[in-house]
């Protein structure tokens, strides 16, 4: 039988372009061995949402630098929930500040990366604390 | 009891189009987990009222974007469609960046659209085997067209290209002699041609290759001669923007062809054949590799044939004569 793979799928919600970062990190995953899908720029919560259902996905990473973190994050979360998947944890990384914080936790956003993280840190994170369903 | 009515409650769920439950289980079947190929014993008896196209043609040739543009036209004819996109597994570290998809999230929130990607894994065969119960379960889910998108190289190719009905190939100008490249492999077995990226240099001589290859062909079965579509920016009304309808059509009268010619019957026979093989392969081939590799004989078996003791063949038949009773 061949192993449980991680399936994880990086987006970039809302109106932002810079996705060096969620790049990088795809690319991060992909070298931990995980199965990274990439959906691009600009992308609604919703369509995070129904892309992460359909690909069946262990975790989600959202990744924003426009500001507008504090909306886009719980929508994603709630979205999830809302169609019977609050099983896939959600992440976010991106130019959040600190007093942001207590507010997508409460959310529901299990872990939060700026910039300074390492990427072995977010590797060890996502071995730590995502196992691939059953 | 309870494990019975459990699975016949996800299929039940599989067939109503749940797509948590079918992406599920398209999961567990590439993670080749035993209740998955259960799930397929029980579902196959209801597989087969799709139309399966398989989208194949080199990296880069276009082929997540003319998708897309498929998804839409299917779309606008009220057809639901279901889509696997392929992409390579690292041989390093054994991860992927899955990527076609980007090309297609327009259609993320369309209930009628599914999207699944897939990682190649590299297991021999197993790819194939999962692409193809993968279709089963879109079929299930009663997605009326499926398509399969390939990654554009290697053997594999033609394998994973035997579970459609319609076989499109998505050629490129100025990639070189890309027929001669190609010539032997999926290029028999090309039901369409698509010369995408048709505005760019070098397309009517390719187009005039491509021609000048068919006209060599003494017979076509069925009478069916693959029709060369020229695209050109598939979001463009310019020289080929009408050209995306005229591939879709080409692929719909493929399909009322291959129906009213009674050539149907063959497709499912290629299909059929491939999945044969592959579960004879999973039934037979593994248990004994598995028995060799865990019992700690592939290593002796290694060592002779280091020391030249023996030879792979001699091995086989020994293996086989035991085994295979």
């Amino acid at each position: 039988m061949a192993e449980r793979k991680i399936r994880i799928m990086v987006a970039k919600p809302g109106l932002d372009g810079h996705d060096r970062g969620a790049r990088v990190l795809a690319r991060c995953f992909r070298d931990a061995g995980f199965e990274v899908i990439y959906t691009g720029c600009h992308q609604s919560p919703e369509q995070i949402a129904a892309a992460a259902i359909q690909e069946d996905v262990d975790l989600v990473g959202l990744s924003c630098l426009s500001g507008a973190h504090r909306t886009l994050f719980p929508r994603v979360v709630e979205l999830l929930k809302e169609q019977g998947a609050g099983d896939i944890a959600v992440i976010g990384g991106g130019i959040i500040p600190d007093q942001d914080f207590p507010l997508l936790y409460d959310a529901g956003i299990m872990a939060i990366f700026t910039p300074g993280a390492t990427l072995d840190s977010i590797v060890d994170w996502v071995r730590t604390n995502v196992k691939p369903r059953r | 009891m309870a494990e019975e009515s459990e699975e016949m409650d996800k299929l039940r769920k599989i067939r109503e189009g749940d797509v948590r439950t079918a992406s599920r289980l398209i999961r567990n079947l590439e993670d080749d987990l035993p209740e998955a190929k259960s799930a397929i014993k029980r579902i196959f008896a209801l597989t087969g009222r799709a139309h399966v196209i398989g989208i194949t043609g080199s990296p880069g040739a276009g082929k997540s974007t003319l998708v897309d543009a498929l998804i839409s036209s299917f779309r606008k004819k009220e057809k639901t469609v279901g889509v696997l996109a392929v992409d390579p597994t690292s041989p390093f570290t054994g991860g992927a960046i899955l990527g076609d998809r980007i090309r297609m999230q327009r259609h993320a929130e369309d209930p009628g659209v599914f999207v699944r990607s897939l990682a190649t894994r590299g297991a021999l065969g197993g790819l194939s085997k999962a692409v193809g119960d993968a279709v089963h379960v879109l079929d299930v889910m009663g997605k009326e067209i499926i398509m399969v998108e390939t990654v554009g190289t290697g053997q594999q190719e033609v394998e994973i290209i035997n579970h459609s009905h319609t076989v499109v190939v998505v050629l490129v100008p100025g990639m070189g002699d890309e027929i001669q490249a190609i010539k032997a492999g999926i290029m028999e077995i090309a039901d369409i041609f698509v010369i995408n990226k048709a505005d760019r240099d070098g397309a009517t001589q390719l187009y005039s290759e491509l021609t000048a290859m068919l006209n060599m062909v003494p017979e076509f079965t069925g009478g069916w001669r693959p029709p060369i579509i020229r695209i050109g920016n598939v979001f463009d009304s310019g020289p080929f923007g009408e050209s995306m309808e005229e591939l879709a059509a080409a692929i719909a009268e493929h399909y009322r062809r291959l129906v009213e010619k009674d050539l149907l019957g063959d497709r499912i026979r290629r299909k059929t054949l491939v999945e044969i093989n592959e579960a004879l392969r999973d039934a037979i081939l593994e248990p004994i590799l598995k028995d060799l590799t865990e019992s700690g004989e592939m290593d002796r078996i290694a060592g002779r044939l280091l020391r030249k003791e023996s030879d792979p063949y001699t091995i086989a038949e020994e293996v086989a004569r035991r085994c295979l009773k």
